[in-house]
């Protein structure tokens, strides 16, 4: 997908003028975090899913600590059971192995589930570009495929979208007629028409992966739509595109998983179907795909596991970040420029991109800690954040003027008496200056801060050379 | 939901408690924003520490406790600043900040700053090192003169404080016994805006989340907003200013101080 991060700043205040865009984020601001906790206590409760957090950190960290052996299980389980695996080390050779299969097949037509990894290789434009016709399945992915726009958040892409937005779309993109699509329920089963045909006419349906079981070589999807499994079941072919860091040992950490991931993303106890993929369709199925592909991804997932990100490498992709997230509500998801917005995405992409063209985003965070606190899979969120702003400081991406200013700064912090005498001089200007009003509106080098807010006028002195004077010093 | 810190402050059990006969010998660190934006708040702490019983120092070597640096990626000079601060207050019993934010950079951050012996004294140091409601209440159990007929406030639980150190109840409890009833924000777990630097790197993104803090502390009907940050206090002053919203911001410490009825200084100064 083209990136778009640099231009963030801009984005988020266009975000943040757009009213109804602004309510609707707001509301789902308050919702998901009620969501999430109400199902927590309802199934569980919080101790029940502090030891499950546990427990799946756990996992994951041994999980990754020894993928290439659990890659290698899977892939001999999953070629027992008759599927293909293919590594792809980055964006292209995914899109050019799904090409390949495509081509083979002479497919005409492509039915997706919801997959971001082919939202990060950007898929659908190089199998458009090949003259395969492709049709997004999930609700929220078919919304912002025919709007032509790309999504917003990582569990409900088409967030951003209101239901005028929606009805309009579907007037406007569906031919049938005059209708009045008055309600939610209305336009779902207007969209689940549709979308029936495109499952029956597919060629080769695609479709993400929640989980890789090694111990089975099989595959997990979590979905509430059941649109992945009629992708994985009615076409001939099935491709699972997924990374390669969602490896788990065995079914039982999957569903170990599943219990943390569902609560975390929806606030349910369990989503509407959980699937297990095993392979191609054996004799006396059936049903169940001809044939079936697993192509995993790497695209820099290694060198983050074997640097200080590592841990990043444990999100079970929920979104609970996000939904926890006040500068997520407030920029919206398409403001952060890529595929994966909110805390996750601001670690992840100048992971997966470069810090360069993502330099706004590890500052996107007022280290309020609430991601973390939320994060069901213990990632320190914050300080990989802030992690990254030390790779900006050291590696010069950082703007000259915040470092330079920062360098002073700590050299006098460093000099006490210095930075006594530098601040009593300052205090006195600023105390001069906004003694009239009580504030201060227009002072050099605090451009930032009065860009959006005044200064409160300081006292007349600071309280060391105030205190000092009272000791007789 | 209850506040999951990742490491709470050590009980005070935990901590070396001098002999109850001797005063217990507390350095205010009383933190640059203080310092410079709000004496009042250093000397109402100042105070505070003196009522509860405690001999206290305020070294004169204190600056900055290297905040900037830290969350700006200076992560060098933030450990250098570590190591000078270590230095001036790790002789005394009890390093105390009217500040939750400098509090957790003392107590969970400077052990990610500095290795070898360095680390060994960054964590002895964090031992002894509190923040003042926390202090005030869970060490020295201060009950602070009871106010009369004191106006309901509303109170801003400051993120760090919050998550990292687990104050939630401290500030509150000390409110209660000063007699000031506290109103609680419908969303008071949600960041206000201020982040530090982010303020002047994102103006528009924390302006934006400062209205809704504001939004919030104003539908409690109380007409001052209590903090223990210096830093998201004067933000949102900052903010109310540019917007000519008429609230109220005060340090708890100058609140359980009695100066509930006086405005900030610099205005009392310039009227």
């Amino acid at each position: 997908m083209q990136q778009h991060s640099r231009d963030f700043l801009q984005a988020a205040s266009t975000a943040i003028g757009d009213p109804e865009s602004a309510g609707t984020r707001k509301a789902l601001g308050l919702l998901m975090p009620k969501l999430r906790e109400q199902a927590i206590e309802t199934f569980g409760g919080s101790d029940d899913f502090s030891a499950l957090r546990a427990e799946v950190k756990a996992i994951r960290q041994h999980a990754l600590g020894h993928l290439a052996h659990y890659l290698e299980s899977f892939t001999s389980a999953a070629r027992e059971n008759g599927s293909a695996v293919h590594f792809a080390r980055n964006g292209n050779e995914l899109n050019d192995i799904v090409l390949d299969i495509c081509a083979r097949h002479e497919a005409h037509r492509i039915a997706k589930g919801k997959s971001m990894i082919t939202e990060e290789t950007g898929l659908n434009a190089a199998l458009e570009a090949a003259g395969f016709a492709v049709r997004e399945t999930d609700l929220g992915e078919y919304i912002i495929q025919e709007a032509n726009e790309t999504p917003s958040h990582i569990v409900g892409p088409a967030l951003h979208k209101s239901q005028a937005d929606i009805r309009e779309l579907f007037l406007d993109r569906h031919d049938l007629g005059e209708r009045d699509l008055a309600d939610a329920t209305e336009m779902v089963a207007e969209a689940r028409q549709v979308l029936r045909e495109e499952f029956l006419a597919a060629d080769v349906g695609i479709i993400g992966s929640n989980a890789l079981i090694a111990e089975n070589g099989y595959s997990m999807l979590v979905t509430n739509e059941g649109n992945g499994d009629l992708c994985a079941n009615l076409p001939p072919v099935l491709i699972v595109c997924t990374s390669v860091d969602r490896v788990l040992p065995r079914a039982t950490d999957a569903m170990a998983m599943l219990r943390l991931l569902v609560r975390s993303t929806t606030g349910q106890a369990v989503s509407c179907y959980t699937s297990f993929y095993a392979g191609p369709r054996r004799p006396g199925d059936v049903d169940g795909p001809v044939e079936t592909h697993f192509v995993l991804l790497d695209n820099h997932r290694s060198e983050i596991l074997a640097s200080d990100y590592a841990e990043m490498l444990q999100c079970i992709r929920c979104g609970a970040c996000l939904n926890h997230c006040p500068v997520y509500m407030n920029a919206g998801g398409h403001a952060y420029g890529w595929v994966y917005p909110g805390p996750m995405g601001s670690v992840l992409t100048p992971l997966l991109t470069s810090l360069e063209d993502s330099a706004h985003l590890p500052d996107a965070c007022t280290a309020c800690g609430r991601c973390e606190e939320v994060c069901p899979a213990s990632i320190p969120l914050p300080d990989l954040l802030r992690d990254l702003r030390r790779d900006k400081f050291e590696q010069r991406v950082t703007a000259r003027r915040w470092r330079w200013g920062m360098q002073i700064h700590a050299w006098l912090a460093l000099h006490p008496r210095l930075y006594q005498r530098v601040t009593n001089l300052a205090v006195a200007v600023m105390h001069r200056v906004g003694r009239r009003h009580g504030v201060i509106r227009r002072l050099p080098f605090a451009g930032g801060w009065l860009e959006a807010r005044d200064l409160p006028t300081p006292a007349a002195k600071t309280f060391q050379a105030m205190h000092q004077e009272s000791l007789g010093k | 939901m209850a506040p999951t810190p990742r490491k709470t402050l050590d009980t005070p059990q935990d901590k070396q408690e001098p002999t109850p006969s001797t005063p217990r010998h507390v350095a205010l660190y009383v933190t640059c924003l203080a310092d410079l934006m709000r004496p009042s708040v250093a000397q109402a702490s100042l105070e505070l520490l003196q009522l509860a019983g405690c001999e206290v120092t305020v070294p004169a070597q204190q600056t900055c406790c290297g905040q900037p640096a830290y969350n700006n990626g200076d992560f060098s000079g933030a450990a250098r600043i570590a190591q000078q601060l270590i230095e001036s207050f790790e002789d005394y019993d009890y390093v105390v900040l009217p500040s939750g934010s400098c509090a957790g950079m003392l107590i969970e951050h400077y052990p990610k700053l500095l290795e070898g012996q360095w680390l060994e004294r960054a964590h002895r140091f964090a031992g002894r090192v509190y923040e003042l409601t926390t202090f005030l209440l869970d060490v020295c159990d201060y009950h602070p003169e009871k106010q009369r007929s004191a106006a309901p406030v509303a109170y801003h639980d400051s993120c760090a404080g919050l998550r990292e150190l687990g104050i939630r109840q401290q500030p509150r409890s000390l409110l209660a016994r000063a007699g000031i009833p506290v109103e609680e924000l419908a969303q008071a777990d949600v960041c206000c805006g201020f982040g530090g630097t982010f303020c002047a790197k994102m103006p528009a993104l924390s302006g934006a989340m400062a209205d809704q803090k504001l939004q919030d502390a104003g539908d409690t009907g109380a007409g001052t907003l209590i903090g223990g940050d210096l830093g998201c206090l004067l933000a949102l002053e900052g903010r109310a200013s540019r917007r000519n919203m008429p609230m109220q911001f005060q340090h708890i410490a100058e609140v359980l101080r009695g100066a509930a009825s006086t405005p900030p200084n610099a205005k009392s100064d310039a009227s």
